[in-house]
């Protein structure tokens, strides 16, 4: 039944009293998620009302843990207290922490990434700079527009928010909902990535099928597909954006010499579609190239 | 950020990397100087001209030349670099104009050896690199030899772990006591550098090894990593403007994502992955028929409607624009801020070229319904597909 979110999620929204993470927290409040309290420090024992409910504000995170029972935590806050607040969360013995903050320094997201691996699976890191995670009609952790998706059996994982949204409406246009979609986020130095999710989906008996959307840089991708040729009998169709970006202007030439040659859209492709997954010849066919293979 | 070669080595002395002596120079006058003085400083009358722009292959550009005969031939050649369009095989064939030149002491060098620290992202750890190949293209190292790149591989916790700095030293043949140390000490410096100044890429090209067993930076590369600009109020005075694409500093200003290239669409998207996207689907459909896209532009998640107006003049303004195609999948971002913005920037500079929208999303009937209503001439797409059809078919029919 879906992946890492649902109806037994219990979430926090640590920056809750700023403009973004307010406004988003009505909107999951709103889609039914259950908003069980907010963080900010030195805001607590206020109330934040949304939606007729209001919910308790704390000072910190583990006090809020503690009065709430949650186990998951969507982050807002800034990206000079982001990473702060994602080892708070982390330290509060939360189970999953989204963080949507767009702009963190990758210095800080090294030492997060360390701390995180420390904890030995126990706590799972979406993010950051990224849409969130949700399984329709259950539950929304992030800022992705509700009403496109359509509960169903489709696992959608993507480094991109917009191109998640679209393959989202691609499938609901179709008729095909969706189990769980993860947006990771496209940071270089971040949490879960597509290998992480693909387990989820294989595990999960609801989820038949999965797209996975990639982009040029690093060699995440290609760790994708060994997982998909050794370990995935569901069926993978892929889009990988950035064919036609122009090289050099995203990433230093360092980092291309050591991924080994990798990073390229065309190996991503040929890596792929090598492990059995149907890659998308444009942004506009991600979801009926998936509904192709489902048929068979 | 890139910032020039005297910046990051003033950057390198305050850490403790041992660089040579050197001043920069704005004018010929300052060059001619700061020669007689690096004169009287080194007892050496040897300098070197460097230009300072922010591409590398400047040696073999023809920017950077070695004065043997003290100030006056460095007063010579200042005056031929300085002003003069360097071309090399970062700056495109336009070239790049020499505004300022550092001028350098010159070293007798045994060895040149390449240092390089990165952001690895599928190990998530800063990781250096060393080669024996120094001051040649480290591309083609990589691509031809690539045994000869030695790399280790940092743990956030511990920092840059001595036995890894020597591992490093041994790779390269340094094995004198006296040059370990060194070597040893300029490596866990390097490494402060790197995290306490925010670098997403650090390079050393080439790092020598001096005839009198000296270690010193001869070259410096450095990126800074941009999210970091919070906590850097000094690196402000580090922006060279000049350096930088006009539009894409406009753009900057304005809190936009663009990059210009090369063809003649000019797309405004929100999302960085919907816009790479983009990009690919119109080259996908454009190609063979002379169409491709003008630019990447990101107008993001959260922008308003004042941006939105201003990336849509931009891309108005271009002369290279022979159609325009407007790709929202609202989430954050809402379609009739979008409208509105694409209608009040195509009201104050008029709309010349075919203009193609395909909305969706958040609010999406409103957008349309502000679009119809302008009285514009706007071609409605309902996927990306047709989008980029339409807008191809665009051009080609102007033809």
């Amino acid at each position: 039944m879906s992946v890492l979110v649902g109806k037994d999620t219990r979430l926090l929204v640590q920056g809750i009293t700023g403009s973004a993470g307010g406004f988003h927290a009505k909107q999951m409040i709103e889609y039914g998620t259950h908003v069980v309290g907010g963080v900010t420090p030195g805001r607590g024992g206020e109330k934040f009302e949304a939606n007729k409910t209001a919910v308790p504000v704390f000072d910190t995170v583990a006090k809020a843990v503690k009065e709430t029972g949650a186990n998951a935590t969507c982050i807002f806050v800034p990206p000079p207290g982001a990473a702060d607040a994602i080892l708070e969360a982390f330290d509060a013995g939360v189970a999953l922490v989204v963080c949507i903050t767009e702009g963190i320094p990758v210095a800080d997201m090294l030492q997060v990434r360390r701390v995180l691996e420390g904890l030995g699976g126990k706590t799972r890191l979406i993010g950051p700079n990224c849409p969130g995670i949700i399984t329709p009609g259950g539950c929304k952790i992030g800022i992705m527009p509700g009403h496109i998706h359509k509960a169903g059996h489709i696992g959608v994982v993507s480094r991109s928010g917009t191109l998640t949204y679209e393959a989202v409406g691609q499938l609901t246009a179709l008729g095909i909902g969706q189990s769980t979609c993860i947006g990771i986020g496209g940071d270089p130095v971040g949490g879960m990535d597509f290998v992480d999710a693909l387990e989820l989906f294989q595990a999960d008996a609801d989820t038949h099928g999965v797209i996975l959307i990639g982009e040029i840089g690093g060699g995440a991708e290609e760790r994708a597909a060994r997982f998909i040729k050794e370990k995935m009998n569901k069926p993978v169709a892929a889009f990988i954006a950035g064919t036609t970006a122009p090289p050099g202007k995203r990433m230093g030439h360092a980092g291309a010499i050591i991924a080994g040659g990798k990073g390229t859209a065309a190996e991503k492709i040929r890596a792929l579609e090598a492990a059995g997954a149907r890659v998308a010849p444009t942004p506009s066919d991600m979801a009926s190239t998936l509904a192709g293979m489902m048929k068979h | 950020m890139k910032i020039h070669e005297y910046q990051a080595k003033q950057i390198f002395a305050r850490y403790g990397v041992p660089i040579p002596r050197g001043y920069p120079a704005f004018t010929v006058d300052d060059a001619e100087s700061a020669a007689k003085k690096l004169g009287q400083e080194t007892g050496s009358p040897v300098v070197v001209v460097k230009a300072q722009i922010h591409a590398g292959g400047r040696g073999k550009g023809g920017g950077v030349k070695v004065a043997k005969g003290g100030a006056g031939e460095a007063r010579e050649l200042a005056q031929k670099i300085l002003g003069m369009q360097l071309v090399t095989h970062q700056t495109g064939p336009q070239g790049q104009k020499v505004r300022r030149l550092y001028i350098e002491q010159g070293l007798d060098i045994a060895r040149e050896l390449y240092l390089g620290a990165v952001i690895d992202r599928d190990r998530r750890r800063i990781a250096f690199m060393a080669s024996t190949e120094g001051g040649v293209e480290i591309e083609k190292v990589a691509a031809e030899t690539p045994e000869k790149i030695l790399t280790v591989h940092v743990d956030p916790a511990v920092g840059f772990a001595p036995y890894q700095a020597r591992e490093l030293a041994f790779g390269l043949g340094i094995g004198g006591k006296d040059t370990l140390g060194k070597f040893v000490k300029l490596m866990r410096a390097l490494y402060e550098v790197v995290v306490k100044e925010d670098c997403s890429l650090c390079e050393i090209n080439p790092l020598v090894v001096t005839k009198g067993n000296d270690i010193v930076a001869l070259d410096a590369k450095m990126n800074l990593d941009d999210n970091a600009e919070f906590r850097h109020p000094e690196w402000h005075d580090l922006e060279d403007k000049d350096e930088e694409d006009p539009v894409e500093l406009e753009a900057k200003a304005a809190g936009l994502n663009y990059v210009s290239l090369d063809g003649n669409v000019g797309c405004l998207v929100n999302g960085a992955g919907l816009a790479m996207a983009t990009m690919d689907i119109i080259k996908h459909f454009g190609a063979g028929h002379g169409v491709a896209p003008a630019n990447f532009l990101d107008v993001g998640g959260g922008a308003n409607q004042e941006q939105v107006t201003k990336a849509f003049k931009m891309i108005l303004k271009s002369p290279k624009v022979k159609a325009i195609f407007v790709n929202i999948f609202g989430g954050i971002m809402k379609c009739d801020v979008i409208a509105n913005g694409v209608v009040a920037a195509a009201r104050e500079l008029g709309l010349k070229v075919p203009l193609v929208v395909r909305l969706e999303g958040t609010n999406v009937e409103l957008g349309r319904k502000i679009l119809s209503e302008s009285g514009l001439a706007i071609q409605a797409a309902g996927t990306m597909a047709d989008g980029a059809q339409k807008v191809v078919a665009a051009i080609g029919g102007a033809r």
